[in-house]
């Protein structure tokens, strides 16, 4: 690791304490842990922006707007988000982790990464509405309530990286 | 208790955000400390080098489940009592692939590369871009899209009532899976590893007379 101070945890010491994060979740909110509806609320804000009537009938943003009088991010995943960031922000610091950097392998250049890094976020975007989740928001809260879907969820996430892990080698290794 | 905290006390949404708040403060924290800020170490599982991101997700998932089935059996907190997801066969399957094209070729998911931008990481900034406008054209092409949404619906379906065993058998048996996938994991980062070092020595001049054999692959990955 070229980690200048702090070493990263014990992968299962970390999983334990993520695991407990999910569960005090569950048992505080009733809700799991997730990510990817922060980033549909954003685009549903810019979106509204352009057009409100539009945003508002649509099917898939119109529910963040159908209360007038509060704002579309005052909601439950768009705090956690917020709370994460926080965190992981803490977490970096403190560990002395903080570094403007674009992380690539040997053989790649940060110009390559920052286009792969975009092409794979629009990727990831358009899978976590079709799946209504990402790794959190589905693998993470519904792998631990046992939901079948979740399970299949999972396995796809890592069927697909292997994939095309290949194709995409001498960006990492 | 009977459910969760904030419906059993019927707690303010200003109450319930702020926990949210605090949630995620837990979740960021512990993702930052697993490694997760970094693509690369997201990356290495798909190259056979490094499984953290699956020793991290199958505990974190195996913890979470014994807790959540433990208050269940409790009688503490049902099952039912919290947002259970529920299962479209089609839709997850093709959602999850597009996660995990994004995942390798972008090196994050949504989740981490939260953390990966507050830990300061330019392509964290720039995949998050990409959710964002992934998802602003899942909601252009709502009319077209949203039906996949739905595709392979089947309501509420757990693995135990899948499969037709108790709930109880189930977490073993996902727990025993879960250490099962630890154990071979650990073999298959070895049995790479010693490949990748093996043909470095038959590379390798011929050792100088009268010194020792070079110790092959002396260094450990870890």
């Amino acid at each position: 690791m070229n980690d200048p101070t702090k070493r990263f945890w014990n992968p299962y010491t970390a999983g334990f304490a993520l695991g407990l994060v999910l569960l005090a979740s569950f048992v505080l909110t009733g809700h799991g842990l997730g990510a990817s509806g922060t980033f549909k609320h954003l685009g549903a804000v810019v979106l509204h922006q352009s057009n409100p009537t539009w945003a508002e009938e649509n099917g898939n943003i119109g529910a963040f707007f159908a209360n007038p009088a509060r704002s579309s991010l005052d909601d439950w995943i768009v705090f956690l988000s917020l709370g994460a960031a926080i965190g992981g922000g803490l977490a970096a610091f403190t560990a002395r982790r903080f570094r403007i950097e674009t992380i690539r392998g040997p053989r790649a250049s940060r110009e390559q990464r920052w286009v792969l890094a975009g092409a794979g976020g629009i990727l990831a975007g358009l899978g976590a509405q079709i799946a209504r989740g990402c790794t959190s928001g589905q693998a993470l809260t519904g792998g631990a309530q046992l939901a079948v879907g979740s399970w299949v969820f999972m396995f796809s996430v890592f069927g697909g990286a292997y994939a095309l892990a290949w194709f995409v080698r001498k960006q990492w290794i | 208790m009977g459910g969760p905290l904030v419906q059993v006390l019927s707690l303010s949404h200003a109450a319930e955000m702020m926990i949210a708040v605090m949630v995620g403060m837990g979740f960021g924290w512990v993702l930052e400390r697993a490694g997760f800020g970094r693509s690369d170490n997201l990356a290495s599982i798909f190259y056979g080098r490094d499984f953290r991101v699956l020793r991290v997700m199958f505990t974190a998932i195996a913890t979470a489940m014994i807790g959540l089935y433990f208050l269940d059996l409790a009688g503490v907190m049902p099952i039912s009592s919290i947002g259970i997801l529920d299962t479209y066969l089609v839709a997850q399957l093709v959602g999850g692939l597009l996660i995990g094209f994004g995942f390798i070729v972008g090196g994050w998911c949504p989740g981490t590369s939260i953390v990966g931008l507050v830990s300061g990481k330019v392509d964290a900034l720039l995949f998050i871009g990409g959710l964002v406008a992934g998802s602003m054209f899942f909601t252009l092409g709502f009319d077209s899209f949203g039906p996949l949404q739905d595709a392979g619906a089947r309501g509420r379906v757990l693995l135990h009532e899948q499969f037709h065993v108790s709930s109880g058998l189930m977490v073993l048996a996902v727990a025993l899976f879960a250490v099962a996938s630890f154990w071979a994991v650990g073999k298959i980062e070895k049995a790479l590893r010693t490949r990748r070092a093996a043909p470095a020595p038959r590379l390798a001049p011929a050792p100088e007379p009268g010194s020792a054999a070079p110790a092959a692959a002396e260094g450990s990955a870890s």
